[in-house]
């Protein structure tokens, strides 16, 4: 069954499988963050725009919030949060603050990466306003106070009573941009 | 059955440098697959050599510890991609044409360029050994952020992973192309040897998973020298991404490797048996059912990275049930054997031995597939000890069984069958000495990547390392026999084993050039001697 026609077949869907797959490989890096969106995995948070016409809502429950920090890596900075703990109500915007210094004779762009922990909290941590939004340049030498301005939503789930806010600096080698 | 044997009168080939560099030829392209191989496998195992006399004693001894880690990871890259599976691709180049009776494989051009791309991308891979900032040393599984670290030698390693990708994908479209397209008229894909099967779904197995692992790789390249962030958590990447695009390569891969010594040992327990091989479809549809299943178990080696629980569950049930298949295969090869005229020749020997030795690691894989314990098991001497069960008493036993069954067909000359059985006691010995204590190691936490060890496991790695250089040792036997055999000896008839079946033994030993040029008249009479 010397089948030339069969073989020049059966190579080129293979062949098209092969460059479909290699396709798939890039097809997990949106398929991966989509999916961590939706079930709040890797502590990623939510960004909003604070709506300020929106009726105050009246409830007692209180949510601890705890703020932490930490420098990856080499990167010459420290970073403190002005305030270790707030109790906040949900669906009310609060405004946190860190301080970041450079401690190097030299400029340097780093950029924050949050994350919420428990996971599941993370689908109900709302930030309007974050100097994770963007790149931080830091002159040789300078300190600078930056804001999170956040609710925690109404619809937090019963069963968690605090949360933990974590931003990790990374030094920017590279420009980029992200959430 | 000299019916079907049909005697070339004209069985020309080239010459000289001509006839291997340009070849052709699906015996003589096995045949360099083989070599090479072999070759590989030396010179992983002299770094193998290299990690256990660091490992004799604790304290750091012969090497600093970069050079070690540069062993542990070359040494890996290269037993997988340079000898595992070449020799796996260099026996379905022999045999898969004469099992079903096609006079060579489809794409005969495509098989030489497969080839010799193995031994530029290794130039490429162990070129590094003499870089500025040493050969990768971030391990085989090239996890960022680390693997960025590598120095110069970075470029060097993705390019080789792509050429070795490359090659196996032609490999591996090469046998499907000659597998559905050329056998011989009448015989039906559920008529075909296992070991042709077990082929046909590793090739498939390779066409999903390499392209993927190319696709990660081609990340970390972009990532480290365009701007990319796709795994750097400054730029919104995310580090643990690699691993999942990894592990969906990787899991595949250790079927990769598995699964045509399952073909192999599927060919050779019958023969030795003198029985059929018990539950013929079943194997087929384990294998296959393996083989879907391989692409859903990739997070087992996540556990720790922090999954959702759920996650965790979903991959530990989907781990348990792969052993399901498994245990299929595994009860069909005894009960091929139960109640059959057994012989322990060598390649029975060495069978023998993978089914109770693979069974080994399956059972450590299980126990590493239960999330909880995964805690304290992974990264540890335990995972070392489970896939060197599976891929060294597992995947290169059966190999080495493929060898020596199938040496009178490429040679023409029984091997020594005295010498044969030394080095198969020898090599079991050595290698459960080698790797048994490495599980008390593991449960005792001793981690797995490192040069330097608490005094507590001293013992034990005495022991393995002993075990180590007296398997070492022993497989310059098999070479031994291999020219041996190559040189001389009993002439081997056409059907060289009593009990062998199949249409390889219809041709004359040795093989000639060129075979089936005409197809074998498969009648129904034939067939029902073959099988
Ligand atoms: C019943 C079947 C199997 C099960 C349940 C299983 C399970 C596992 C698990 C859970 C791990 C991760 C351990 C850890 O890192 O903590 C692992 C690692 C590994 N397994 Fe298996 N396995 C099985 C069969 C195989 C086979 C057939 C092979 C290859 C022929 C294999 C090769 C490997 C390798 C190479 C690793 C280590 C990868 C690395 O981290 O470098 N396994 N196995
Ligand atoms: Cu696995």
């Amino acid at each position: 069954m010397d089948n030339k026609k069969g073989v020049k077949k059966t190579t080129a869907s293979l062949l098209l499988f092969t460059v479909f797959m290699f396709g798939f490989g890039y097809g997990l890096v949106p398929l991966y963050d989509v999916f961590c969106k939706i079930t709040g995995l890797n502590g990623k948070t939510i960004r909003v725009t604070e709506n300020i016409n929106r009726e105050a809502i009246v409830t007692d429950r209180l949510i601890k919030v705890q703020f932490d920090a930490n420098i990856n890596g080499d990167l010459p900075w420290t970073l403190q949060p002005n305030q270790r703990i707030m109790r906040v109500q949900p669906g009310k915007f609060y405004e946190a603050v860190y301080t970041v210094k450079n401690i190097k004779d030299k400029d340097i762009t780093g950029q924050a990466i949050p994350s919420v922990s428990p996971q599941v909290a993370s689908l109900y941590f709302k930030k309007a306003e974050c100097f994770c939004f963007v790149n931080q340049l830091l002159k040789a030498g300078e300190t600078k106070e930056m804001v999170v301005r956040f609710e925690v939503d109404k619809d937090l789930p019963e069963d968690v009573a605090e949360l933990t806010l974590s931003y990790t600096f990374f030094r920017v080698k590279k420009v980029a941009s992200i959430n | 059955m000299s019916t079907i044997a049909h005697d070339d009168h004209h069985d020309h080939k080239p010459t000289g440098l001509k006839r291997w560099f340009f070849s052709t030829n699906h015996k003589d392209i096995g045949t360099l697959y083989l070599i090479f191989a072999l070759t590989m496998f030396f010179i992983g195992g002299a770094m193998a050599m290299i990690i256990r006399a660091e490992l004799f004693q604790p304290g750091l001894q012969f090497v600093d510890p970069q050079f070690y880690n540069s062993m542990v990871t070359v040494h890996a890259l290269i037993m997988i991609f340079g000898a595992v599976m070449p020799a796996g691709v260099g026996l379905a180049n022999w045999m898969i044409p004469l099992m079903i009776g096609a006079p060579d494989m489809a794409l005969p051009r495509m098989n030489n360029m497969s080839f010799w791309i193995l031994p530029f991308a290794f130039a490429l891979l162990l070129s590094t050994l003499f870089m500025d900032g040493g050969a990768p040393a971030g391990g085989w599984t090239m996890y960022p952020p680390l693997v960025l670290q590598t120095g110069d030698a970075f470029p060097f390693l993705i390019f080789a992973v792509h050429f070795l990708g490359i090659s196996s994908i032609m490999g591996a479209i090469n046998i499907i192309a000659t597998v559905f397209n050329m056998r011989a008229p009448g015989m039906t894909l559920m008529q075909m040897p296992l070991f042709v099967w077990t082929w046909v779904i590793t090739s498939f197995l390779l066409i999903a998973s390499l392209p993927v692992l190319a696709g990660g790789v081609t990340m970390l390249l972009t990532d480290k020298y365009f701007g990319t962030s796709f795994f750097d958590a400054a730029g919104g990447g995310d580090p643990v991404l690699f691993q999942h695009i990894f592990w969906f390569f990787g899991h595949p891969e250790v079927y990769i490797l598995a699964l045509p010594a399952f073909g192999i040992v599927s060919q050779i327990i019958p023969a030795f048996a003198r029985k059929p091989l018990f539950g013929y479809a079943s194997m087929v549809y384990a294998t296959a059912s393996i083989a879907i299943l391989s692409f859903f178990v990739w997070a087992h080696h996540m556990f720790t990275v922090g999954l959702p629980i759920k996650g965790e569950l979903f991959f530990m049930y989907a781990t348990m049930l792969i052993a399901v298949p498994t245990g299929v295969k595994v009860f069909n090869w005894i009960a091929t054997m139960w109640k059959g005229s057994m012989t322990f020749e060598t390649p029975m020997l060495f069978s023998v031995a993978f089914v109770i030795l693979f069974t080994i690691g399956g059972f450590s894989g299980l126990m590493l597939g239960i999330t909880p314990v995964d805690f304290q098991y992974h990264d540890t001497y335990f995972v070392v000890a489970h896939f060197h069960y599976v891929l060294l008493t597992g995947a290169i036993f059966a190999l080495m069984a493929a060898a020596y069954y199938w040496l009178p067909k490429w040679t023409g000359n029984m091997y020594d069958e005295r010498l044969g059985k030394i080095h198969f006691w020898l090599s079991l010995i050595s290698s459960n000495v080698l790797f048994f204590p490495q599980h008390f190691l593991g449960l005792a936490g001793m981690p797995r990547r490192i040069p330097d060890y608490n005094i507590q496991f001293a013992d034990f790695n005495m022991i393995s390392s002993i075990g180590g250089f007296a398997y070492g040792i022993t497989q310059l036997l098999f070479v031994y026999i291999v020219i041996k055999c190559a040189m001389g000896g009993k002439k081997a008839r056409a059907r060289s084993w009593d009990g062998a079946k199949g249409l390889e033994w219809e041709v004359p030993s040795p093989a000639p050039f060129h075979t089936f040029e005409t197809p074998p008249k498969l009648t129904k009479k034939v067939l029902e001697s073959l099988y």
